[in-house]
């Protein structure tokens, strides 16, 4: 990520609404990879079969002017509805949801079950020498918990992605 | 209007109804039915063109000169390929096409069939929009969606991918005015807040500039004379970038010559030491700015684009106006005379001295030779036959376009095209074409390289079937010139493959194709070979030899900022200028 003006890069995650037609997610991504920006985590999903809408959620990292660029340049597709910095517009919930599997015996398969307990994960699978369990929450928090249970006989790991929504009553 | 029709009708019938006359086009499997459709009707005129390339940079000439959209048919796989370079050419200088292009049958979509490619997943980086049409009964909404999109805010490529089933299915068709795009509403008008704090910062500036782009073309007629009247209200120097040429009048006293890499020494001196730069329709491009960070240093910018991408990309702006440009000077010089703005008098008289000083260094100056023919001599005795006529002129890339851009002055818009964004090479032909297409009645020149012209040559073919009497006025010095230049600046003058080995017979070539063939090398028989080529009824290839060594000047070195141009009266060093940094720019 280049310095622009020395400024260090920011983590925005931006929230998009946009038409659910056939090629629209490959625009955005295409824009991202062809400009050079990163995408840290990217969500979608259709939000209205009605209207044919998709919440697209982008986390993304860059210099204040790359982000603004990155914003300007992702409105201006056609299909594109609406972008909204959910970082700049005020706290925003942010959530992602993973599966991780352990394998072990024993003690190991005590200590998991305790870790998992704490973070308030979920088994959703379990064998006699494994778990997956499933966890929702902040990325860091998902962070967190993997690198715990990774001494434990961590296995794989599934993450969806970020999916963020502006606090408030007001919606994007 | 609604009415049941064939899918292949409804792209005439709805190129009709947006008031197509002309298109450019080559007929190939995947299109049979449109061309078809298109056999039974009379009111959209066709051009066979000789290369995909060459329909797309047609269809740019045709916009850029007329201000209209440019049509495109195309077949499927590589008619769509060939189509590629054009696309991204008019994506650049946002000029509005229309591509259609054919496909496999829907059926067929994926199974690798005969001349079938991924056309949108490929045009998809290099169009503003593009469309796949799975269903009859979208076809005419999207054809209409297309050149509202096409010409609608920012200007650009559109491409409209139809599969041969669609064109023979039947459906019904909706006329244009039945359709309002649901989402895309580009904002015309600029903020009154920041318009007023533009006109306020600009009436109290002591060292103003116009820095003008392409947008001011794009805007249409009545931006160019808003900008002249904003320029003459105000007293202050104006510039433009190689695509705003016309804009404004070169014969104009405030008028300072084009910008940037290969400007003039008063533009880009005026640029650099500036107060207060009104930038209006251009993108601060890296040929514009030279090093970015000693880019106008003591300057407030003042940025009026219709993309809001466009703002804050390259150069940090202090009042950034979206709009169209257009709408934004009317509505600042309404602000400019409400406020009854005044501006200072005596610091504008300064100003004027100091870039009468850089004017007075005469940087576009050369040395004449009684011998050989110089380059920048040509373009002048061919801007002195021309300059009264009614003329449009088109070039390729590389020294002689820049060279046209310095020694030929344009009082109008829409006068000048050229390849500024992508610098495609072959561009200049078919956009002669195309803006001859539109222009009768007209001169239309196409100044270009021995190189360059070689790309799209066959088009030569298209303007004598069509008895489109286009010039083609080739500058030869047997070098791919502007490598040739680069090599000398970055590689110790090792000519690799920069010099045009096994050049064709030019005369020979165009009488070839039926056209005329003239020859010149001598300077005192130049002016009497032009009359010649302007006699002709009958498309010209000019062949003028010139000196095989000139380099163009002035220069900004690349990684150099404005105030450390290479001027002609100090070329020595040439191999010196580029710094380590600089030498990885292009």
């Amino acid at each position: 990520m280049p310095l622009i003006n020395n400024e260090p890069a920011e983590r925005h995650t931006l929230s998009l609404l946009v038409d659910n037609e056939p090629g629209v997610l490959a625009r955005i991504v295409g824009l991202f990879s062809g400009r050079g920006y990163n995408i840290d985590s990217l969500t979608v999903s259709e939000v209205s079969h009605d209207s044919r809408r998709s919440r697209i959620t982008v986390v993304t990292t860059g210099a204040p002017m790359i982000i603004e660029q990155i914003k300007s340049q992702l409105d201006r597709l056609v299909p594109v509805h609406r972008v909204v910095d959910l970082t700049v517009t005020g706290k925003a919930v942010e959530r992602e949801l993973a599966l991780i599997k352990v394998r072990g015996k024993g003690e190991i398969r005590q200590e998991a079950l305790l870790i998992a307990d704490s973070f308030r994960a979920r088994t959703v699978d379990t064998t006699l020498e494994s778990f997956v369990f499933e966890i929702t929450g902040k990325p860091e928090k998902i962070d967190q918990f993997v690198s715990l249970l990774e001494p434990l006989g961590l296995v794989e790991v599934s993450r969806t992605g970020v999916a963020a929504i502006g606090r408030g009553p007001d919606g994007m | 209007m609604m009415r049941e029709m064939t899918g292949a009708e409804m792209v005439m019938q709805a190129l009709i109804d947006q008031g197509v006359e002309h298109m450019f086009g080559y007929p190939g499997g995947a299109v049979l039915p449109i061309y078809d459709a298109m056999f039974h009707q009379n009111q959209v005129k066709h051009v066979l063109v000789r290369h995909e390339q060459g329909a797309v940079h047609m269809a740019e000439g045709y916009a850029r000169s007329s201000g209209k959209a440019g049509v495109v048919l195309v077949t499927s796989g590589p008619g769509a390929t060939n189509a590629v370079t054009g696309l991204t050419d008019a994506l650049l200088d946002s000029i509005p096409v229309v591509c259609i292009t054919g496909q496999v049958p829907t059926h067929l979509i994926g199974s690798d069939a005969f001349q079938e490619c991924d056309t949108v997943g490929i045009t998809r980086p290099c169009t503003k929009h593009n469309y796949l049409v799975r269903d009859v009964n979208d076809l005419a909404r999207v054809l209409h969606e297309a050149f509202y999109v096409a010409q609608n805010g920012r200007p650009g490529p559109v491409v409209v991918d139809i599969p041969k089933d669609v064109q023979f299915a039947k459906g019904i068709y909706v006329g244009p005015e039945n359709i309002q795009h649901k989402t895309y509403q580009p904002k015309l008008r600029g903020d009154d807040e920041k318009i007023r704090a533009a006109v306020e910062l600009l009436a109290k500036a002591k060292k103003p500039v116009f820095y003008t782009g392409g947008g001011v073309i794009n805007s249409g007629p009545e931006a160019s004379r808003l900008l002249r009247e904003f320029a003459r209200l105000s007293g202050y120097p104006v510039t433009s970038t190689l695509m705003g040429l016309g804009a404004y009048p070169a014969s104009d006293k405030q008028w300072l010559g084009m910008l940037g890499m290969h400007g003039t020494y008063e533009a880009n001196m005026a640029m650099h030491d500036c107060d207060v730069m009104l930038c209006v329709g251009a993108r601060f491009d890296d040929r514009i700015t030279g090093r970015l960070d000693a880019f106008s240093p003591g300057s407030k910018k003042i940025h009026i684009d219709i993309d809001p991408s466009s703002i804050n990309k390259n150069v940090k702006v202090d009042i950034p106006i979206i709009g169209d440009v257009k709408h934004v000077l009317e509505d600042m010089l309404t602000t400019w005379r409400g406020m009854k703005a005044e501006p200072d008098r005596r610091a504008i008289a300064s100003w004027w001295g100091e870039i009468d000083r850089w004017r007075a260094r005469k940087s576009l100056s050369y040395a004449k030779s009684p011998d050989v023919i110089k380059p920048q001599y040509a373009i002048e005795r061919l801007y002195h036959a021309v300059k009264d006529k009614d003329v449009y002129i088109t070039t390729e890339v590389g020294q002689h376009q820049m060279w046209a851009a310095q020694h030929f002055h344009f009082e109008e818009p829409n006068r000048w095209m050229t390849s500024g964004g992508l610098g495609t090479m072959g561009y200049g032909l078919p956009a002669a074409i195309g803006a001859q297409v539109a222009h009768p009645e007209s001169l239309v020149i196409d100044i270009a390289g021995e190189a360059s012209i070689q790309m799209c040559l066959q088009e030569l073919s298209t303007a004598l079937q069509f008895n489109l009497p286009v010039k083609i006025f080739v500058l030869n010095n047997e070098y791919m010139g502007m490598v040739r230049q680069w090599q000398d600046l970055l590689h110790g003058g090792r000519y690799s493959h920069s010099y045009s080995e096994s050049l064709p017979d030019f005369v020979k070539l165009a009488e070839a194709y039926g056209g005329v063939g003239i020859r010149c090398s001598r300077p005192g028989d130049l002016d009497a070979a032009i009359q010649e080529m302007l006699k002709s009824d009958r498309p010209v290839l000019f062949d003028c030899i010139v000196d095989q060594k000139e380099n163009c000047l002035p220069m900004i070195p690349s990684g150099k900022p404005h105030n450390e141009m290479i001027l002609p009266d100090h070329p020595e060093g040439l191999d010196e200028a580029i710094s380590e940094e600089g030498k990885i720019m292009v």
